[in-house]
C-alpha cells in the first residue's frame, strides 16, 4: 500500500458535483454532514475546491450545457481520481434519460468507481457507498489507472 | 370588484379585440386575440386592471405556433384568465412585452430557442437553457422535431 | 466580461427547480457590485418535452423530479390542473393529506433555507441546529410518506396514501418538539444584534419592483405585497382551515427570513387543525378518473418559495399534448437584477441566497470579475468567506 492510498484511507476529502440534477441527492449529501448522520466522524470532509479533493461526489444527469465543465472538473482533480455517482440519474439518466438535453450519464464521459443508486439515496446508502469505497480502495485504484483517460 | 365583475369588464372592455371568450370554469378563462393586439390586451391587463402576469407557454400545433399568456388576478378571487394569440410558422414573429413587464424577460427568451418564436424588441433576446453549442435552427419543443436531428450527432463525436 | 465565461467557472450553476440553476457574473467596482447578469440553464433536463411522452399517471413521478425540495409542489399544482380539466373535486379526506403534505414540506424547505442562509454570513452553529431539528420533519414524511423525499403522495383525483389513525399521535409530538426548536430558533435570531447588522437594509426589494417583476411566494410578501395563493385561489383544504397571511413591508433580506420563519408557525397551525379534522372525516381517499377529455386544465400551488403554476393540454388521448411548468424562483431570479447592484461584495451571497434558490450550488457559481482586466479575482468559496468575515468583524464590534 503506498503512502497516498494509506493517508487516502483516513481522510477523504470529497468533491459534490451537480450536473443537472433534481438536488434532492445533494441536499442528502450535505444532510449527511449534519449532526444526525455525521459523516465528519469517518474524517470525511466536504471541500469547496476539486483541487483538494480525493473524490467526486457526482449527481444528476450531466446535461449538455455542464458537459464541458464537468470534463474540465476531472481534468483539474489531482490523482488518484475517484468518482462516485449518487442517485439514479447519475448512474443511469433514470426518468430524464430521453431528453434532447442529456448528455450522460457520468459514466460515458468520466470513469465512475462506485455506484450508489436510489432517488434519492438515503444518507445511510451514500455512507455505506463511500464506507465500501474505503474498503475496496486499493483494487480500485490499480483498475482506475486503466481506464484514466477521459471518453 | 368581485370576481363576476372582473370578467364582464374585461369582456366589456374588450369587445372588439376578443375573437372568442371559453369559460372552462368559474375561475379558469381562456380567450383568443389577435396577435397584432397583444401589447395592447396585455397592458390593459398589466396596467390598468393590475393583474400579475404568470407566465406564457408556446404549443406547437398543426395550425401554427400557439402563445399563451396566463394572468392572475389574486385580490378579486384567484381566476387565471389566459390570453391565446396564434403566430404562423411563416412569420413566427410578436411583439415582446418584455418592456413594460421585466417578469416576462426569462420566458420570452425561453420561447424564443425552443419554439423559433422570435419576439420583437426584446431588449436582451440571448438563448436562456440550451447549451453553447446547439444549433439555432433546432427548436425542440416543436413537433417536427426529432432527437436523431441533433442528439445522435453529438454522440458520434465524443 | 462575457468573453472570458469559458475559460473561468469549471461547473455550471444549479438550481433545485425545474430549469433554474444560476450562474451569475457580477461586474464589481472596488467594493460595490455595479451589474450583474443571471445565466441559468445547467439544470435544464427537457422535463416540458419527457412530459409530452408520458400518460397522465406518470406524469406526476416526472414532475415530482422537478425538484428535490419542492418534491410536493408540483404534483400538487399538477394534480390541480388535470383536475381542473377532467373537471372533478377530490375527496375530503383527501383534501387534508394534500395539506398535510405540503405544509411539511414548508417546513422542511424553509428551516433548510434559515440553516443555508446562516451558513452564508458565517453562523454554522446555526446551520448544524437548524439542520439537525429538520431531521425529525424528515421522518414524519418517512413514516406517512415511506420516503424522506419524493414522496408520490399525490395522484390525479386524491392521494395515493392514508394517514393512519395510529400515526396521529406521533405527528403531533413530533410537531410540538419541533415548535419548541422553531421558536428558540426564532427567536436568536430576531434578537441577534448582528444579525440585524447584516441583514437590515440589505437587499432591499421595494414593493413597485417586486410587482413589476412578477415575484411570487415569500419575496412578494416580505415586499409587502400580499399574494398567497392558499388564500387567494384556495384548493385542497386551505379554504377549510384558520391562518393567517404572513406579510413584511422592508423587502430586505431580514424581512424575507422573518417572513419564512412565521410561515412555520402558521404551518404548524394548519396541519395541526387537518389532523383534528382527519379524526372526523372519513372515506375515499381518491376519485377515479376515468378518462381526459380534450381541453386545457390551470393549477397551481404555494410552494415554499412562491407559487408554482402547471398548464396541462390534453386532446383526448393518454399523454398529455403540452405541459407547461413554471417554477416560483423562475419569476424571483431577476429580482437579483433589482436588489444586488449598489451592495458590497460581501453582501452579495446572502441577497442572492435570499431568493431561496439553491445554497449548495450557490457557492460554487458565483465569481467575480475585475470590470478592467477582465480577471477572476474570487470565487465562490471565497466569497462566501468574504460574507463570513464581515460577520466576523461586526461580532468583534458589537463585543460578542
Amino acid at each position: 500500500m503506498s503512502l497516498t492510498t494509506f493517508s487516502l484511507k483516513k481522510s477523504i476529502w470529497v468533491y459534490h458535483l451537480s450536473a443537472g440534477s433534481c438536488n434532492n441527492c445533494d441536499i442528502e449529501i450535505l444532510d449527511c454532514l449534519t449532526p444526525r448522520f455525521d459523516l465528519e466522524r469517518f474524517g470525511i470532509c466536504l471541500v469547496g475546491s476539486v483541487h483538494h479533493a480525493d473524490v467526486i461526489l457526482a449527481t444528476g444527469i450531466v446535461n449538455r450545457k455542464c458537459l464541458p465543465r464537468v470534463k474540465r472538473i476531472y481534468e483539474q482533480m489531482p490523482k488518484p481520481k475517484l468518482v462516485v455517482a449518487v442517485g439514479t440519474c447519475a448512474c443511469s439518466g433514470g426518468i430524464f434519460a430521453r431528453g434532447y438535453n442529456m448528455a450522460g450519464p457520468f459514466d460515458k464521459i468520466i470513469p465512475v468507481s462506485a455506484y450508489i443508486p436510489g432517488c434519492p439515496p438515503k444518507p445511510e446508502a451514500i455512507i455505506d457507498g463511500v464506507v465500501k469505497l474505503i474498503q475496496s480502495l486499493n483494487g480500485k485504484l490499480t483498475r482506475n489507472k486503466t481506464n484514466e483517460r477521459i471518453r | 370588484m368581485n370576481k363576476k365583475d372582473i370578467v364582464v369588464q374585461i369582456k366589456e372592455d374588450l369587445k372588439d379585440k376578443i375573437i372568442f371568450w371559453e369559460e372552462r370554469s368559474s375561475k379558469r378563462h381562456y380567450f383568443m386575440i389577435n396577435k397584432d393586439d397583444i401589447v395592447f390586451v396585455a397592458r390593459y391587463l398589466f396596467e390598468k386592471r393590475r393583474a400579475r402576469f404568470i407566465t406564457a407557454s408556446g404549443i406547437d400545433t398543426p395550425r401554427g405556433i400557439e402563445i399563451l399568456y396566463h394572468f392572475s388576478f389574486d385580490k378579486e378571487g384567484g381566476e387565471i384568465v389566459t390570453v391565446k394569440v396564434l403566430v404562423s410558422k411563416q412569420e413566427c414573429k410578436i411583439e415582446s412585452l418584455t418592456p413594460f413587464i421585466t417578469g416576462a424577460t426569462f420566458i420570452e427568451r425561453e420561447i424564443q430557442e425552443l419554439l423559433g418564436v422570435k419576439f420583437l424588441n426584446h431588449p436582451d433576446p440571448r438563448p436562456l437553457l440550451t447549451s453553447e453549442d446547439w444549433p439555432e435552427d433546432k427548436f425542440p419543443l416543436r413537433i417536427d422535431y426529432r432527437d436523431a436531428d441533433f442528439t445522435n450527432k453529438v454522440d458520434e463525436e465524443k | 466580461m462575457s468573453q472570458n465565461r469559458k475559460t473561468i467557472i469549471p461547473i455550471g450553476p444549479y438550481h433545485p427547480l425545474q430549469e433554474e440553476p444560476e450562474f451569475f457574473e457580477l461586474s464589481v467596482e472596488g467594493e460595490k457590485v455595479s451589474d450583474i447578469d443571471i445565466h441559468i440553464g445547467y439544470n435544464h433536463r427537457a422535463i416540458e418535452q419527457i412530459a409530452q411522452r408520458m400518460t397522465w399517471d406518470q406524469l406526476i413521478f416526472l414532475v415530482e423530479r422537478i425538484c428535490g425540495i419542492c418534491s410536493t409542489s408540483h404534483p400538487i399544482a399538477n394534480c390541480n390542473a388535470q383536475e381542473d380539466l377532467a373537471g372533478v373535486e377530490i375527496p375530503e379526506r383527501a383534501k387534508y393529506i394534500r395539506s398535510i403534505v405540503g405544509e411539511l414540506e414548508r417546513i422542511h424547505s424553509h428551516l433548510l433555507w434559515a440553516g443555508l442562509a446562516g451558513h452564508f454570513i458565517g453562523y454554522d452553529t446555526l446551520w448544524m441546529w437548524i439542520w439537525k431539528y429538520r431531521e425529525p420533519v424528515l421522518e414524519i414524511f418517512e413514516k406517512i410518506t415511506g420516503n424522506r423525499n419524493h414522496y408520490a403522495m399525490m395522484k390525479p383525483g386524491g392521494v395515493r396514501r392514508d394517514i393512519k389513525e395510529e400515526d396521529i399521535p406521533y405527528l403531533k409530538k413530533v410537531l410540538d418538539e419541533a415548535e419548541r426548536k422553531i421558536d428558540m430558533i426564532t427567536k436568536a435570531v430576531l434578537d441577534d444584534p448582528v444579525l440585524a447588522a447584516r441583514l437590515k437594509g440589505v437587499g432591499v426589494l421595494t414593493k413597485e419592483d417586486a410587482i413589476k417583476y412578477c415575484t411570487t411566494g415569500p419575496v412578494a410578501r416580505a415586499s409587502g405585497v400580499a399574494i398567497d395563493v392558499r388564500r387567494d385561489d384556495p384548493y385542497a383544504a386551505y379554504g377549510l382551515v384558520e391562518w393567517n397571511v404572513i406579510t413584511q413591508e422592508e423587502g430586505d433580506v431580514f424581512a424575507k427570513t422573518v417572513v419564512r420563519l412565521l410561515e412555520c408557525f402558521e404551518s404548524i397551525k394548519i396541519i395541526r387543525q387537518c389532523l383534528e379534522k382527519l379524526k372526523k372525516v372519513k372515506g375515499e381517499i381518491a376519485v377515479k378518473i376515468k378518462e381526459m377529455p380534450p381541453g386545457e386544465g390551470k393549477g397551481r400551488h404555494e410552494a415554499p418559495r412562491g407559487e408554482t403554476f402547471h398548464y396541462v393540454r390534453s386532446d383526448g388521448s393518454n399523454n398529455p399534448v403540452r405541459v407547461k411548468v413554471r417554477a416560483p424562483t423562475y419569476v424571483n431570479l431577476p429580482t437579483c437584477k433589482a436588489t444586488v447592484p449598489g451592495e458590497s461584495i460581501a453582501d452579495a451571497a446572502i441577497i442572492l441566497a435570499s431568493i431561496d434558490p439553491c445554497y449548495c450550488c450557490t457557492d460554487r457559481m458565483m465569481r467575480v470579475v475585475n470590470k478592467k482586466s477582465g480577471k477572476i479575482e474570487l470565487d465562490g468559496s471565497k466569497l462566501i468567506k468574504l460574507s463570513q468575515e464581515k460577520t466576523g468583524r461586526l461580532r468583534r464590534e458589537f463585543g460578542i
